[in-house]
């Protein structure tokens, strides 16, 4: 079962709430979704932290439901 | 405990400076994600060793646990975890992947 896109919002939200969540739905077949994901829970975090957080937030449905997430996450300039 | 699955990774980590786990090989590989991390590779002209995971069920499974990442591809250099497609593809169009692998000695040197 593929994962909605609003409920990938809804969890990183949840883990983040100051987070900004832009959620594309690439390829359009509700399958494989790109997520650029900004807060300041990244700040001072290496690239892998933060989106070791994402997968984390996403409650280990990364890789499983959730098949493709291309993810870009930032701290807030 | 020994898990002869995270020995074996280990040894393939450690078989070559620069290692990449994907779906498929490098002259074809079977998902976007690898495609894309295999592109900048070669981009940059680094020798790298493909892991086709597809034909290895426990490798494919072990990997996640080993680098403690839910996803494939994964890259590793000198044997340190570096990320996964995305991760690899914000480093190179910031710059930073040409640096790391130019300091630890497996870029050779653009004329």
């Amino acid at each position: 079962m593929a994962m909605a896109g609003a409920e990938i919002e809804r969890l990183i939200k949840q883990a983040f709430p100051d987070a900004q969540v832009i959620i594309v739905d690439l390829k359009g077949d509700g399958d494989h979704f790109g997520a650029r994901v900004t807060s300041g829970a990244f700040t001072g975090k290496s690239r892998i932290q933060q989106h070791k957080m994402v997968y984390e937030a996403l409650q280990g449905q990364m890789g499983g439901a959730l098949h493709a997430l291309a993810l870009e996450t930032s701290a807030p300039k | 405990m020994t898990n002869p699955t995270a020995e074996r990774i280990k040894g393939i980590v450690a078989s070559s400076d620069v290692v990449l786990f994907m779906k498929g090989v490098p002259e074809a590989p079977e998902c976007g994600f690898s495609a894309s991390v295999v592109q900048i590779l070669n981009g940059l002209k680094v020798p790298f060793k493909g892991v086709n995971v597809l034909v290895d069920p426990q490798v494919r499974e072990g990997i996640k646990s080993f680098s403690d990442w839910p996803t494939i591809p994964q890259l590793y250099v000198k044997g340190e975890f570096l990320g996964g497609a995305d991760i690899v593809r914000a480093m190179f169009q910031e710059g930073e992947l040409t640096t790391l692998l130019s300091d630890k000695g497996v870029l050779t040197a653009a004329s």
